[in-house]
């Protein structure tokens, strides 16, 4: 039984070392998800930022048809990556809202002509209030939403082309 | 494939320029040394990212509450909650623009009447458990909380062998 018993010291450090270690190979992951993900959408209503689009409200989200939510900025540089990608999905017939962050009528609509405008509505969310209620925690961001109002996927950072098939499965999946 | 904060505009800033450096100009704290400077210096030769709004902070983000019960209760509330962009900081502490709006998120509940506890709950509804600083007793850290009593246990129960072979 002593025999044993003096192995445990070494036994736990070991033990300790191998979780270090294993630390040491496998980077830490940084995103914070969502926890909304599998829950309803709150409640919002955002009026609009450019005269030409309406402005966006959680009814858009409750007429049967899944739809994507586009959480961007015209100030941040991932989401002029992830416009040519997101102007792909609006031709494949998928519909887009958006929320634009911390963003003034002009800025947008430059950006709408610079990138390409896949969007049918755009709220205006000046500060962050929508974006805290969703547990999103940067731009760029896309919510599935199911055609209930029920938010079924989160994707965190710019939508590259190797994205796409993952987001229209969850379209199809919440149809 | 590259990890997805790389890819996130809020968390770019804070994962490159050291937030010392984005503070000194604007609180002074911070400006003690010679080398501080100097690397500022550096800093303004690099191209700025552009990576945060050019809007002005929300009405409560830096302004305190005119109920001093209540801005004493926000801002310990404030100090326990995580700045998602910067990770590290709580948002009582952090200038990013997502911190001022969460401040003024918190500001605006705490005036309204809710609770801190309610708040924070609201808060781990939509982020998880990561958003707070004072983590909930639960399966994933029952570890955490428990080990430290254990191990008293543990010295104790040595101790008294211990104690026992001296009296002897």
């Amino acid at each position: 039984m002593k025999r044993i018993l003096l192995w445990v010291p070494f036994g736990a450090f070991a033990l300790l070392f191998g979780v270090v270690a294993s630390g040491l190979f496998a980077p830490a992951d940084r995103t914070v998800k969502s926890a909304m993900v599998g829950k309803a959408l709150p409640k919002f209503t955002l009026p609009a930022i450019i005269e030409t689009k309406p402005g966006l409200g959680t009814e858009a989200f409750t007429q049967g048809k899944p739809r994507l939510l586009n959480v961007f900025a015209s100030w941040c540089v991932p989401c002029i990556a992830e416009a040519p990608n997101l102007m792909r999905l609006k031709a494949m017939g998928v519909p887009i809202d958006a929320i634009a962050i911390r963003d003034t009528g002009p800025a947008i609509r430059g950006f709408l002509e610079r990138n390409g405008d896949p969007y049918e509505r755009i709220g205006d969310d000046k500060v962050s209030a929508v974006q805290l209620s969703l547990g999103s925690s940067g731009v760029p961001e896309t919510f599935v939403i199911d055609g209930q109002g029920r938010i079924v996927k989160q994707h965190i950072g710019d939508i590259r082309a190797e994205d796409i098939p993952a987001i229209l499965e969850a379209l199809q999946a919440a149809q | 494939m590259t990890p997805a904060h790389i890819r996130h505009a809020r968390l770019v800033p804070a994962s490159i320029v050291p937030r010392t450096l984005l503070r000194v100009g604007k609180h002074g704290r911070r400006n003690k040394s010679g080398m501080t400077a100097g690397l500022l210096g550096l800093l303004l030769l690099a191209a700025p990212l552009q990576a945060d709004s050019g809007l002005p902070p929300a009405a409560l983000a830096n302004t305190q509450l005119r109920d001093p019960a209540k801005e004493a209760k926000a801002q310990a509330l404030m100090i326990t909650l995580r700045c998602l962009v910067c990770q590290g900081q709580s948002i009582a502490d952090s200038d990013a623009d997502m911190a001022g709006d969460m401040r003024a998120l918190v500001r605006q509940r705490i005036q309204a009447g809710e609770s801190p506890d309610a708040v924070r709950r609201w808060l781990i509804e939509r982020y998880g458990d990561y958003v707070t600083y004072d983590p909930p007793f639960n399966g994933a850290t029952a570890a955490l909380w428990l080990a430290p009593l254990a191990m008293l246990l543990v010295g104790a129960w040595l101790a008294r062998g211990s104690f026992k072979r001296k009296r002897r």
